[in-house]
């Protein structure tokens, strides 16, 4: 292979359509009440976004194993971090802690 | 000169000697951009992790202030961007299959595009905001109607300023590269053998993309408009 991998014109204008098409769509589900899933189907939407522009517009499905790790390994440690962030957060209320702390920290307050 | 020409003239240009051949040049520019982009995960993911914290503890003010953007503004911007990364690897396309004159356009459409972006959060969102006293720090009015949760409303726009302030700061940047890049395609530089320079400067406007897809729903869709 002398030069890199030449994407038919079709296919970008197919994952194009589609990034608009789930744009219109996040957009209109906004005005469904669905509860806390609101917020899941808003990023799931937004998380199949960014594997259409990364697979196709960034050309990760034409690409070799070594960047794909490289790729995979940078969202793999936001990963960590939003997951520890979160089992951080939302579990403080699980043991009991001391009343005190809520007058420490004003933002704590309906956690205790 | 006379040697150094020899030296060249055996691989087309662009070409760079410590490479095996252009697959390998090709490869490695496209790792070195990756591995970058990986720390620019990092550094929107510390806001994006401060995000969850403070959403977290004040759903109430971030509901608040989610429903005082625009929720047209924020949709419209997401289209001007998803068109300008179609430009963008259309313009990368162009280089491949060797048209010139496709490139510059392609090129030029992009970095206009971005302009248009840029046009509308500064113009129609940010002064708008100023204007309504929603910048902490510049003016800031908590409103009565908010009710207790008003008082954590600033943390919000803060966030919003913040985060959307930083992918703006990215998109100019962007602009600057594609500014540099359109003459050098104009002057014939990139072509079939030889388009690293557009092909990595293309992933780092794409992520920018990606980046402003997460900031969408989670700035402006928080809680539903319903």
């Amino acid at each position: 292979m002398s030069s890199s991998h030449v994407v038919p014109v079709k296919t970008y204008l197919m994952v194009f359509a589609a990034l608009i098409f789930f744009t219109g769509l996040t957009t209109g589900v906004a005005y469904i009440d669905m509860g806390a899933f609101n917020t899941v189907v808003a990023l799931a939407i937004a998380v199949v976004k960014m594997l259409l522009v990364v697979l196709f517009f960034m050309h990760v499905k034409y690409s070799t194993g070594l960047l794909r790790i490289i790729a995979f390994a940078g969202i793999f440690w936001l990963a960590i971090l939003v997951t520890l962030t979160l089992a951080d957060i939302l579990t403080r209320h699980w043991s009991p802690a001391s009343t005190t702390w809520g007058l420490i920290v004003p933002g704590l307050r309906g956690l205790f | 000169m006379a040697a150094h020409n020899s030296v060249h003239a055996g691989h087309p240009e662009g070409f760079k000697h410590q490479f095996e051949d252009m697959e390998q040049q090709r490869e490695a520019d496209s790792l070195g951009m990756w591995i970058f982009l990986s720390t620019e995960i990092m550094f929107f993911g510390g806001l994006f992790g401060s995000y969850i914290i403070y959403r977290t503890l004040y759903p109430a003010a971030f509901e608040i202030g989610s429903h005082l953007l625009e929720v047209k503004f924020g949709a419209i911007n997401t289209a001007v961007l998803i068109c300008s990364s179609l430009t963008m690897v259309m313009a990368i396309r162009s280089a491949q299959v060797g048209k010139r004159l496709a490139q510059v356009n392609y090129l030029l459409f992009t970095m206009f595009l971005g302009a248009v972006f840029i046009f509308i959060k500064l113009y129609f969102e940010w002064r708008h905001d100023y204007l309504e006293h929603l910048a902490p720090g510049l003016g800031f009015i908590v409103r009565p109607e908010w009710g207790t949760a008003g008082q954590h409303v600033p943390m919000f726009f803060c966030f919003y300023f913040f985060m959307t302030g930083l992918h703006a700061l990215h998109m100019i940047v962007g602009i600057g590269i594609l500014t540099v890049l359109t003459i050098m395609a104009k002057r014939g530089r990139f072509g079939p053998e030889y388009h690293q320079p557009l092909e990595i400067s293309g992933l780092y406007w794409h992520f920018v993309d990606i980046i402003w897809i997460f900031l969408f729903p989670l700035l402006y869709l928080i809680g539903g408009r319903y």
